[in-house]
C-alpha cells in the first residue's frame, strides 16, 4: 500500500505491506531509530510517538493508520538547535539511565506539558503510568518532567 | 576536584534518539534470522522438515540443531561448566528452548518462515517444581550427560556445620522459617540481540550486541567455535539495560554468527519480549529453610540455610566459578554471630536456564533476604521491636575488618550509625505510634526494616575466576599533547553513566577537567581485557583500575615536570592539581603544560622515553562491602489486599560517592526493583511447565504509580583496599529492599498470626493471608 505520512513536519511517502507496525516504518523505513521497539503488547511504551498530536504506542499501530497524519518522534523534539524544555529537564535532572524509555518518556511529558503546563506529582506520575522505566524508579523523571514545566514558566515570565 | 554532581556525557545523544543500540546497527546486505521454539517443556523431537520454509523466495537459509551438529556447535559451554543446547537435536527442555533458526531478507518474513517449519514432538513428562527433581522415578531431563541418573547438579556447603549445631542444641530459642524466593526475570527494556559480520576475505568475525561483558564473549567464541580470538571483534554498543541478564552467551548469538557465516551476509537477530522472558537468564529461585540461634533477650548466636535451587533445563549461572551458590554463604548478613553454615543443592528442572542475574551480586541478594526475613521471626517470636533485635546484633564499627563465620572478610562499616539516620529520618517512634492507633481501628499499617550487607567488585584473582579468566580488569590511558585524555576500559554501561564516572576519576587524578577526558568501552578491538559489569563490580575493578592508570601518568608526568623544572623529581609535590617544587606552588605544572612538554624535544632523564601513556592491571585485594538501612512504610486494604508503598528510607553506605547524582540514581532504580519483587513480580508456570509469565500482561512490572518518591540518606565509610574507597553501588537497593517491604507487609499482617508471606505479595496473595487460606510457596501463582 502506498502510504503519505508526515513525519517530524517532513512528508514521506511509501510503499508499505499492510502488516508493517508504525514503529517498524519509523525505524527501517525511515531510519528515525530513536523510537525503540520493546514488548509487542503495548505495555513498555518505549515505541510511544505522537500521533496527531497524542500519545500512541507505535508497536500497536499499523503503519497505513498513519497515512494522512501527523507523527512526531523524538528526533522532531529539538527545534532550530535549541532543546525541548522536557529534554533540558531530564539532563538536569539525572531523569535517563540507559536511555531506552527516553524517547517515549520525552513524547509523553511534552504531550502532558502542552495539555497541564503546571502538573503536581501525581498528575505526573499517572501521564507516565503507561510507560515503563528499568533503571531510575521513577522518582528523576518525575523530577524532570517538573523541572521542564518550571523552565518554562520562567522562560514565559520572562517574555 | 572532577568528583561531585555533574551532568551525564551520555545524556547528549540519547535525549535526542540518537543512542545507537544493537538494532539499530544497519550493514549493507544485512539479513534477519529468527527463532523457532519450543511449545513443550519436555519433548522428544521426533522429526523437524524445513523444506517448505527453505522454499519461501525470501529465505535464505534454515538451521536446525542438525546443521549446528555438523560444524560441532549444536552444544555450547554455559558459565557453569555445564552445556546448553544451541538448537535442540534429541529433545526440547523447557518451553520456549531454541529449535531452528531462520535467515530472510527482512524480519517479517523469517518470522513467516517459522510458521513453515513443522517440528514433530513426542511430549515427556516435565519435571516442573523443584522439590520433587530428585523423586525416584522423576524424568530425567539431561540424559545427554554421561553418568548422570537424575536431575541433581550439586551439593554445596559453607561455614562450620558442628559448630553450629551445637550452638542450636543449646540455645534457649530457635525460630525456622521455610520461604521461597521465586523466580524473576530482570527484564530490560532492550532485549537481547546481535548482529553478526563475517568477511570471509580476511577471516573476522565482528559481532555486535548488548553484552555486559565483551571480552569474556570473544574469548567463549574463540574456545566454543574454533575461531582465532585476534580476528573476532565483539562491539557492545549502548545497552538498554542489562541487570545481570546479558553477561551471558545466547544461542540467538550463536545462531546470528552462523547465519552470517553460511549465507555470507551480515545476519541481525532480536529477540521478542516472550523470547525474552522465557529463554533468557532468570534469577533467584531459591527455596530456603532459614534457622536462628538466640538468646531469650534476643543476641543471635547461629544461623543455618539448607537450601533447593532450581538452576532449569542446563546449569547455566554466571559466577565465580569456585562459589556454585555464588556469594549465598554471606547470609549472616551484618551480624556478629558465633557460626554459620549453609546447604544448597542444585537441581534441573525443565524451565529456562540462568539464575543468576538481575542485580544480585552472585546471589547476595537471596542471602540478605534470608537473613533479613529470619531476624524479623526471631523479632516476632521474642516480641522485640525488630529494629532493637537489629541494634542488639550489628557489628560494632570497631570490628571491621570482621572475619565472617563463612569466611568473608568485611572491609569497614559503621552499622549502627547507618541503622540510627534511617531511623531518624523515617520519624521510626512516631511510625510505630501511629501503627498502633490504626490498629486499634483495624486499619492495617505496616513498617519493614532491612539491614544488608553487600559483598562486590569480583575478585581476587587466587578466589575468583569464571571458567578459568581471572577477575582482574585492565585500563589504558593515553594523554594527548594539548592535555586531552582518552581513557579505555574492558567494563561496559548498561546506563550506569561509566562515560561520566570514570571521565571524574581521570579527572580528579590528573586535575583536569573530566570533560578533557573521552572514555572508550564496549569494543574489543579498542580496549584492555576485563570481565565485565555485572556484580557491581565497574567501580570497585574498573573504576580502581582506572585510579591506579592515572596514577602511573601522573607519576611520569612527575619526571617530565622535573625535567621543565630543572629539579629533582624528589623535590616537586602533586598539589592542586599541579605538580610544583615542594613549597612553591608559583612553579605548578599543569597536566596539559606537562603534557606538551612530554611529547616535545625536551630533554629527559636517561631512560625516560616521553609521551605520558600507561597501562595497567588491577587485581582486587578484597571485594567491597557496601552496606545500607531500608525502612519501608506500607498500607494495606484489607478488603482487597492491596498494599500501598507509602514511603521509603534508603540510607546507604557506598563508600566515596564520585557522582552523587549518579549514585543516587542508581539507588532509586533498585528501590523500585525491591518493589517489584515483593509485590508483582513472578514467573511462574503451570504444571506441564507452560509459562504464566511469558510477556508484560502477565510478568507485572512497576510503573510510577507503584513507586513512592523515594528518601535517601548516605553515611559515607571509605573501602580501605579501594584506592579511591569507593565501594560499588550497583545492585546495592535491589540486593536490600525487598526484605524491607515483605518485612513491612508481614508487619502490617501481625494482627492475622502471619510470621512469613511469600513473594510477591499480589493482593490476591495477601487477602489469602488475610481469609486464613494456606500460602502458596510451592509455585508462587499470583
Amino acid at each position: 500500500m502506498r502510504i503519505t505520512v508526515t513525519v517530524n513536519g517532513q512528508p514521506y511517502t511509501r510503499e508499505v505491506e499492510p502488516r508493517l507496525l508504525l514503529v517498524h516504518f519509523l525505524r527501517d523505513e525511515l531510519g528515525l531509530t530513536g523510537t525503540h521497539w520493546g514488548c509487542d503488547t503495548s505495555n513498555c511504551g518505549v515505541c510511544t510517538v505522537q500521533l496527531d498530536g497524542v500519545p500512541v504506542k507505535s508497536c500497536t499501530v499499523l503503519a497505513v493508520m498513519a497515512d494522512g497524519r501527523e507523527v512526531t518522534t523524538v528526533e522532531g523534539l529539538e527545534r532550530d538547535g535549541e532543546l525541548d524544555a522536557v529534554q533540558k529537564g531530564f539532563v538536569e535532572c539525572h531523569g535517563l539511565q540507559c536511555g531506552f524509555c527516553t524517547p517515549g518518556m520525552l513524547l509523553t511529558a511534552r504531550w502532558l506539558l502542552d495539555r497541564n503546563p503546571d502538573p503536581d506529582e501525581g498528575q505526573i506520575r499517572e501521564a507516565i503510568s503507561g510507560q515503563l522505566c528499568r533503571c531510575t524508579g521513577y522518582e528523576n523523571i518525575v523530577r524532570s518532567i517538573r523541572w521542564a514545566a518550571d523552565a518554562s514558566h520562567s522562560q514565559e515570565a520572562r517574555q | 576536584m572532577s568528583y561531585g554532581r555533574m551532568h551525564r556525557k551520555e545524556d547528549a545523544r540519547f535525549i535526542r534518539g540518537r543512542g545507537n543500540y544493537t538494532d539499530d546497527v544497519r550493514l549493507p546486505g544485512m539479513l534477519y534470522g529468527a527463532i523457532l521454539r519450543s511449545p513443550h517443556a519436555h519433548a522428544r523431537i521426533v522429526s523437524i522438515d524445513t523444506s517448505a520454509a527453505e522454499a519461501h523466495p525470501k529465505v535464505k537459509a534454515v538451521i536446525t540443531g542438525q546443521t549446528l551438529a555438523g560444524l560441532g556447535l549444536a552444544w555450547m559451554p554455559t558459565l557453569s561448566q555445564d552445556t546448553q543446547a544451541v538448537l535442540a537435536t534429541d529433545k526440547v527442555r523447557f518451553q520456549g528452548q531454541e529449535v531452528a533458526f531462520a535467515v530472510a531478507e527482512d524480519p517479517y518474513s523469517a518470522r513467516d518462515a517459522l510458521e513453515l517449519i513443522d517440528v514433530e514432538y513426542d511430549p515427556l513428562d516435565a519435571v516442573i517444581d523443584a522439590r520433587k527433581a530428585m523423586d525416584p522415578g522423576a524424568p530425567v531431563i539431561r540424559d545427554d550427560l554421561e553418568g548422570r541418573a537424575g536431575n541433581h547438579i550439586f551439593d554445596w556447603e559453607a561455614g562450620d556445620r558442628a559448630r553450629t549445631d551445637a550452638i542450636f542444641e543449646q540455645a534457649e530459642v530457635t525460630v525456622a522459617q521455610d520461604m521461597l524466593y521465586p523466580r524473576v526475570h530482570p527484564a530490560p527494556l532492550e532485549t537481547c540481540g546481535a548482529v553478526a559480520d563475517f568477511d570471509k576475505v580476511t577471516g573476522k568475525l565482528t559481532v555486535w550486541c548488548p553484552t555486559q561483558a565483551p571480552h569474556a564473549h570473544r574469548t567463549l567464541y574463540a574456545m566454543v567455535a574454533g575461531l582465532p580470538e585476534h580476528k573476532i571483534r565483539v562491539i557492545s554498543p549502548d545497552i538498554g539495560g542489562g541487570f545481570g541478564g546479558k553477561v551471558g552467551i545466547y544461542p540467538g548469538y550463536v545462531c546470528a554468527i552462523v547465519g552470517s557465516i553460511v549465507t555470507g551476509r551480515p545476519v541481525k537477530w532480536m529477540e521478542d519480549r516472550s523470547e525474552n522472558l522465557m529463554s533468557t537468564a532468570f534469577a533467584r529461585d531459591y527455596h530456603m529453610r532459614g534457622e536462628i540461634a538466640a538468646t531469650r533477650d534476643g543476641k543471635i548466636q547461629a544461623i543455618r540455610v539448607k537450601v533447593l535451587a532450581d538452576h532449569g533445563a542446563f546449569n547455566g549461572t554466571a559466577q565465580p566459578t569456585k562459589f556454585p551458590a555464588g556469594f549465598f554463604h554471606v547470609f549472616s548478613g551484618s551480624y556478629d554471630l558465633e557460626a554459620a553454615h549453609c546447604e544448597v543443592t542444585g537441581v534441573y528442572t525443565n524451565k529456562a536456564p540462568g539464575g543468576v542475574a538481575y542485580a544480585c551480586s552472585f546471589r547476595v541478594t537471596e542471602a540478605v533476604y534470608l537473613v533479613e526475613r529470619m531476624v524479623d521471626v526471631l523479632a516476632a517470636e521474642l516480641n522485640i521491636d525488630p529494629a532493637e533485635v537489629r541494634m542488639r546484633n550489628l557489628l560494632k564499627p570497631e570490628q571491621f575488618p570482621y572475619l565472617s563465620p563463612t569466611g568473608w572478610e568485611y572491609d569497614s562499616g559503621d552499622y549502627p550509625k547507618a541503622l540510627r539516620l534511617a531511623m531518624d529520618m523515617a520519624g521510626y517512634d512516631k511510625l510505630r505510634a501511629e501503627q498502633a492507633d490504626k490498629r486499634a481501628r483495624g486499619e492495617l499499617m505496616g513498617i519493614g526494616i532491612s539491614f544488608f550487607t553487600e559483598a562486590v567488585g569480583a575478585g581476587p584473582r587466587k578466589h575468583m575466576d569464571i571458567l578459568g579468566l581471572g577477575m582482574a580488569d585492565g585500563a589504558e590511558l593515553r594523554v594527548h599533547p594539548t592535555g586531552k585524555a582518552v581513557l579505555r576500559v574492558s567494563c561496559q554501561t548498561q546506563g550506569q553513566g561509566h562515560e561520566t564516572t570514570f571521565a571524574q576519576i581521570v579527572g580528579q587524578e590528573l586535575g583536569i577537567p573530566a570533560d578533557d577526558v573521552e572514555v572508550v568501552h564496549g569494543d574489543t578491538d579498542q580496549t584492555p581485557f576485563g570481565l565485565g559489569t555485572y556484580g557491581s563490580r565497574s567501580t570497585p575493578v574498573s573504576g580502581a583500575a582506572t585510579a591506579i592508570v592515572a596514577r602511573k601518568v601522573r607519576d611520569r608526568a612527575k619526571i617530565v615536570a622535573a625535567a621543565m623544572l630543572e629539579a629533582s623529581p624528589d623535590d616537586l609535590e602533586w598539589a592542586d592539581g599541579k605538580w610544583s617544587v615542594v613549597g612553591d606552588p608559583s612553579t605548578g605544572k599543569s597536566m596539559a603544560e606537562i603534557a606538551l612538554a612530554a611529547h616535545s624535544n625536551l630533554e629527559l632523564p636517561e631512560g625516560v622515553e616521553g609521551h605520558l601513556d600507561a597501562v595497567t592491571v588491577y587485581n582486587p585485594p578484597n571485594l567491597t562491602y557496601p552496606f545500607g538501612a531500608y525502612i519501608c512504610v506500607v498500607d494495606v486494604d484489607p478488603g482487597t489486599g492491596q498494599v500501598k508503598v507509602r514511603r521509603f528510607v534508603a540510607v546507604d553506605d557506598c563508600g566515596v560517592r564520585i557522582n552523587p547524582m549518579i549514585v543516587e540514581g542508581q539507588i532509586h532504580g533498585g528501590l523500585a526493583d525491591g518493589v517489584g519483587m515483593a509485590l508483582m513480580q513472578v514467573m511462574a508456570f503451570d504444571e506441564d511447565g507452560n509459562h504464566l509469565g511469558a510477556s508484560f500482561m502477565d510478568y507485572l512490572l512497576p510503573t510510577a504509580i507503584e513507586c513512592p518518591a523515594w528518601e535517601l540518606g548516605e553515611t559515607v565509610t571509605p573501602s580501605p583496599t579501594h584506592p579511591i574507597g569507593a565501594k560499588g553501588v550497583g545492585e546495592s537497593a535491589t540486593v536490600g529492599s525487598p526484605a524491607a517491604v515483605v518485612n513491612a507487609v508481614v508487619d502490617a499482617l501481625r494482627p492475622y498470626g502471619v510470621r512469613h508471606a511469600d513473594m510477591p505479595l499480589t493482593p490476591a496473595n495477601v487477602w489469602r493471608v488475610i481469609n486464613g487460606d494456606p500460602f502458596r510457596t510451592d509455585l508462587a501463582i499470583p
